[in-house]
């Protein structure tokens, strides 16, 4: 099964992604992953969570702007390097990333990486040929 | 098709022109003999009620400005007495004094009929349901429309505005098969119905009659796709009367104007009648009306006249959808931008819906629009980057559609407000700059 993240659209002001935040913990929604890209004027919130498709239609409902994508979820050695090492592979196979941020570290030597690209079949399949981890959705929700 | 009254609404031009004139001369007559202001103007230009002797002699008549029903506030246009008026209505202006009109018995009922004439128009009859969320009260849109629909003889919901979420559930539970409100309300509407998991086939709705604000193709489809209906525009004012003026048939290209009760102009900026089918202001004398009849009122309303046949049979001229007010028009950096041509853009871009405000200020002396834009509830991308390149887009083409630099606020679903009973799409900050 496929690890979809959950993006939404929160406007740049104080206090509207505390509301988006409470939505979900109201709802018995856990935010495994949180990351915020933003600008000056808007901000994008991109959450991994175990109900995917019932957290968007929450939101939705809610009346929040929102979508899911497939994304993919690495484990590499928690050292350094490591991710430059993920990064020049996908790089030299002309791979482009559209983001990347690292969600969780166990203490136990492995970094945890939520990768977004275009080309999503030709960067699984790299990971798989390089035998780089790629973590199944069971994975993800039990870390 | 169905009439309400076929004779009258199919009736021969020469046959209509006979009663206009007929009706005319009385109305004038009348306003000579009980509206002070109007008796003041006509003897000034030496003219008394018998100088109208054909159609074309109303040039000879003053214009009604809105300005001057204020000045006369409350009911100094009123041509009966206090003891005849039977119902007041008033709109809230922008500013100051509200409008008011007032109604005798006969109006209240001419008023029903040409309602009915419009709901028939719209395919509704005695067996349809229809849901009203026009606002009930000051406001002519609920109460208008909520006589018309009882002299048909179908079943009225008089729900008024608000609690979308109840409105809902009665359209649902009451097999509403006609809706009236605002345009922006029916998105309101359907907003709900998405998001609270109602499909389509949980409504009975075939059309709907909206009015009350200008809105533009791009808001019909919208809403004829998300509602599966017809959306057919209504337009009123309640200086005139309310809604049902002129009313949009199935053919969907211009409002029939109910001219056995309002006889229409188009005026040139300096007051100057144009031809058919050429732009400009429309101006309404109303002929059949007892409490509060106008004389060439200017409504500010910018459409033109369609003198063609019409395929629905009726014979009373159109007015092409009214898309622009002389006073929605705002003036930036000398360019005139009407809110109709934003909308017009918007309703072109996909990732957006047809809701916008339009924030103008002025910085260092220059003045500045800003277009804040509702998003769909379906997020467009999850990165910075889609949503840039959407804001460049809408940036982009509107300040080609308007002749015009802007810059573009990317906003929530739902978080303009659309109101319930006008939605306020201008806020302008330069008077408080000055
Ligand atoms: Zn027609």
């Amino acid at each position: 099964m496929d690890v979809k993240q959950l993006s939404v659209f929160i406007e740049n002001t104080p206090g509207s992604l505390v509301s988006l935040t409470r939505l979900l913990g109201d709802k018995g929604i856990d935010l495994i992953s949180l990351s915020v890209a933003d600008t000056a004027s808007f901000g994008i919130l991109r959450g991994i969570v175990e109900e995917p498709e019932k957290a968007l239609d929450i939101v939705i409902e809610a009346g929040f702007t929102a979508r899911l994508d497939t994304v993919i979820p690495i484990q590499v050695p928690d050292e350094p390097g490591s991710l430059s090492k993920v990064l020049e592979l996908l790089g030299s196979n002309n791979i482009v990333i559209e983001y990347l941020y690292s969600f969780m570290r166990n203490g136990g030597g492995e970094a945890y990486i939520i990768l977004r690209t275009k080309q999503m079949e030709e960067a699984l399949k790299l990971f798989s040929e390089k035998g780089v981890h790629v973590l199944s959705a069971k994975e993800v929700y039990s870390l | 098709m169905s009439y309400w009254q076929h004779d009258i609404e199919c009736i021969s031009r020469d046959a209509l022109k006979e009663l206009q004139l007929e009706k005319l001369r009385k109305t004038v007559s009348k306003v000579y003999e009980s509206v002070p202001f109007y008796r003041e103007i006509l003897k000034s230009r030496g003219l008394v009620p018998q100088d109208i002797r054909s159609l074309d002699d109303i040039s000879l008549l003053p214009f009604t400005e809105k300005d001057d029903l204020r000045d006369n506030y409350p009911f100094g246009f009123f041509a009966v007495g206090q003891e005849s008026i039977i119902r007041i209505h008033a709109s809230s202006g922008t500013t100051g004094k509200p409008t008011v009109s007032g109604y005798t018995a006969r109006d209240i009922s001419r008023w029903a009929d040409l309602m009915a004439r419009n709901l028939s128009c719209a395919g509704i009859s005695r067996f349809s349901v229809v849901h009203v969320a026009y606002g009930y009260g000051l406001f002519t849109g609920g109460l208008g429309v909520h006589y018309g629909v009882e002299k048909l003889g179908a079943s009225v919901i008089p729900a008024s505005g608000g609690n979308t979420a109840r409105q809902v559930q009665l359209m649902r539970d009451f097999h509403a098969t006609a809706l009236c409100c605002t345009p922006s309300y029916a998105l309101n509407l359907a907003d709900h119905m998405s998001q609270n998991g109602y499909a389509a086939d949980d409504f009975k709705l075939k059309v709907g009659i909206f009015g009350a604000e200008p809105w533009a193709d791009g808001m019909r489809k919208h809403i004829e796709e998300s509602l599966n209906i017809k959306a057919l525009d209504i337009y009123g004012l309640t200086e005139i009367m309310g809604p049902g003026v002129a009313m949009e048939c199935p053919e969907q290209n211009g409002l029939h104007i109910w001219e056995d009760a309002f006889y229409p102009e188009i005026v040139d900026e300096n007051g100057n009648p144009l031809p058919d089918g050429e732009e400009g202001e429309l101006v309404i004398t109303t002929i059949d009306k007892e409490g509060m009849p106008l004389l060439r009122y200017r409504t500010h309303d910018i459409t033109s006249l369609v003198s063609e046949p019409c395929a629905c049979g009726r014979t009373h001229r159109k007015i092409k959808r009214v898309k622009m007010r002389t006073d929605d028009m705002l003036v930036i950096r000398g360019v005139n931008v009407y809110p109709s041509q934003v909308e017009f853009v918007l309703a072109q871009i996909e990732g957006i819906r047809p809701q916008f405000r339009l924030v103008v200020d002025r910085v260092d002396n220059l003045d500045t629009l800003l277009v804040e834009v509702e998003l769909d509830n379906k997020l467009i991308g999850d990165t910075v980057k889609d949503l840039e390149r959407l804001q460049g887009e809408a940036k982009r083409k509107l300040s080609e559609g308007l002749l015009l630099r802007c810059d573009v606020k990317l906003m929530p679903t739902g978080s303009l407000t659309r109101g319930e009973v006008k939605a306020k799409r201008i806020m302008d900050l330069r008077d408080k700059r000055n």
